[in-house]
């Protein structure tokens, strides 16, 4: 898919985000914006996945450490085939296979349940190890936030992913700078993140997590990278894709209401008209 | 008379992965650089292709074993009960519990028979974390004998089991012909009317040594081995309640949460009974040799006689 696809791919996913969560009147927009190119990649280009076949075996395995961006993953896979783009409203709802967090169990596509910040890159690394002992192919790829880092069990991870050369793992981490309480580097800073994965033994790449064109060289890179797990360091913005939520902190938790709703999705119709013409 | 022979139940639950290893290609054990002390060292040894050392890194390993359960591996994830349900109680949990993931949590050095370590290291708590897991299936052996059963019946079982072993040998009790393991079902050790003791774990033995000094006073108990605690044998329980009136559970754990909370959560819905619970009465442990805190909390046949004695005034 080149980058004209895959853009537009990515604001049909900011638009499912955006309506989602609207209609939860919960979730977490930000985040999920943010990371919005990076699923569409993940899922569009990168991934040997199959919406029809989501149990594949040996299939390319996913794991949303930052659970709370359900709302991204879930875009992501309707608009790549794996359920109704429709059911993406709801979201959150009793009875929905979409919950507030992703579960495994309920939703096809989606490889691991997480949600509990920190957890989601442990099993990453049981699957990717599970490929090494059976000497299979797949890839394995997890998206952490950069607030997420904060956890202990990231570095747990990190230490024993590094130690075992585990170079089928791709770590993600959507460094949009911002957190709930605000600001990552003033609640309590986890930069610099490449010099920290590199010291537990990672190929790291620092991209700019909205250019196609950068993340498709990283992604490469990380495949051609042998005896190491890679760390691609995105930097993104959060609430990308929607004026009012850019790089708000506040818009971490938060559903929009109905006229911020309208006016979201309007930007975001603007913004495909604006790509069909390309 | 002749030495009663002893075991801890440890080695058991060693024993039986190695020959679970032959049986089951698709069988992985983790530990926590606690090989040596959890006994999967002997699995170590026998497959070193399929055992994982995740270094001190306890909440990690659960998470390892999540994704490798997911892959069709069947990880045996293993510690000091302290760790593997204390420390990653949320990653058992979220990663195993809330996925219904296939792994198995073998928790050995629970309960106050880790002895000289202390309280930092004597898990009284476990069995209550596990047992509020939805789906979770626990299990505490009474010897070694059995230990290694349960460690069998787990593998074979599709979901979370937590396996609880202790540090210090104790008596073989279930060296009989017609011993069977039956995951969530209880055993009657010995028939009595005028009441029941429930135990789990070690206890199982104080329990039987207890009946016994009862019999000499002319009280004759019935005793029940619940080696699973969840699911619990409810049937058993609620039919011997109903035979024998009085019960008393019997644990080294803390009497909140529980064998004796669970066995009371029964009891008060289908069969309302007066219940004594002997386990450690909500204070930490200390160090000692086992056999001396054992006699210390009134856990051993003498101490259980005892309360059992004042709870029938």
């Amino acid at each position: 898919m080149d980058n004209l696809e895959l853009q537009k791919v990515a604001n049909e996913v900011r638009k499912g985000i955006v309506a989602s969560v609207h209609s939860a009147k919960a979730g977490h927009p930000g985040g999920s914006l943010s990371a919005a190119d990076i699923f569409t990649y993940l899922y569009f280009e990168e991934m040997n996945i199959d919406p029809k076949n989501p149990d594949m075996a040996d299939r390319d395995r996913f794991v949303l450490s930052k659970g709370h961006t359900a709302p991204g993953l879930y875009a992501a896979l309707a608009h790549k085939g794996f359920f109704p783009v429709e059911d993406l409203i709801t979201l959150r709802k009793l009875g929905s296979y979409l919950q507030g967090h992703p579960c495994m169990q309920h939703t096809p596509g989606v490889d691991m349940s997480s949600g509990s910040l920190g957890q989601g890159v442990s099993a990453a690394v049981g699957m990717a190890l599970a490929g090494k002992m059976d000497e299979k192919d797949f890839r394995v790829y997890t998206l952490l936030g950069d607030g997420e880092i904060q956890e202990g069990q990231v570095w747990e991870a990190a230490m024993f992913a590094g130690h075992k050369n585990l170079d089928n793992l791709v770590v993600i981490v959507d460094n949009n700078g911002l957190q709930i309480d605000g600001d990552i580097a003033e609640v309590c800073s986890p930069y610099p993140i490449d010099k920290k994965f590199e010291a537990f033994n990672f190929h790291v790449i620092n991209i700019d997590g909205h250019d196609f064109d950068a993340m498709r060289a990283a992604f490469l890179e990380a495949r051609q990278t042998k005896g190491m797990p890679t760390a691609i360091i995105a930097k993104t913005i959060k609430g990308k894709g929607v004026s009012f939520m850019e790089n708000q902190a506040s818009w971490h938790g938060v559903a929009p209401n109905d006229e911020q709703f309208a006016q979201a999705m309007s930007e975001l119709e603007k913004a495909g008209e604006a790509l069909c013409q390309k | 008379m002749s030495e009663v022979k002893k075991a801890a139940t440890r080695e058991g639950y060693g024993k039986a992965l190695v020959e679970l290893g032959a049986q089951y290609p698709n069988l992985v054990v983790l530990d926590a650089d606690l090989a040596g002390a959890t006994k999967t060292s002997m699995f170590q040894q026998a497959y070193p292709d399929r055992h994982i050392d995740c270094g001190i890194a306890e909440s990690n390993m659960v998470g390892i074993a999540a994704g490798l359960a997911t892959m069709g591996k069947i990880p045996f994830a293993s510690s000091f009960a302290m760790f593997a349900a204390g420390r990653a109680f949320e990653q058992v949990r979220n990663s195993v519990g809330y996925p219904r993931l296939n792994v198995k949590i073998g928790a050995s050095h629970a309960g106050i028979t880790v002895g000289e370590d202390g309280a930092s290291h004597q898990c009284n708590e476990d069995i209550a974390l596990m047992r509020t897991i939805p789906d979770m299936v626990v299990v505490c052996p009474s010897d070694v004998l059995e230990a290694a059963e349960a460690t069998k019946a787990a593998a074979e079982y599709d979901g979370p089991v937590y396996l609880r072993f202790g540090r210090s040998p104790v008596p073989i009790i279930n060296d009989r012909p017609d011993y069977k393991f039956q995951l969530g079902k209880g055993v009657v050790l010995k028939e009595g009317k005028d009441l029941t003791i429930v135990a789990t774990g070690i206890c199982v033995e104080s329990a039987l040594a207890a009946a016994k000094k009862l019999a000499a006073d002319g009280v004759n108990a019935k005793v029940i081995n619940i080696h699973t605690i969840k699911p619990l044998d409810e049937d058993l329980i609620v039919a011997a309640a109903k035979e024998t009136g009085k019960i008393v559970t019997v644990e080294e754990h803390s009497v909140i949460g529980g064998l004796g909370s669970a066995v009371c959560d029964v009891l008060s819905e289908k069969a309302p009974t007066q219940v004594l619970k002997i386990g450690i009465n909500d204070v930490f442990g200390e160090s000692g040799s086992a056999q001396i805190l054992v006699e210390k909390y009134g856990l051993d046949g003498k101490g259980v006689y005892t309360k059992i004695k004042e709870f029938l005034k």
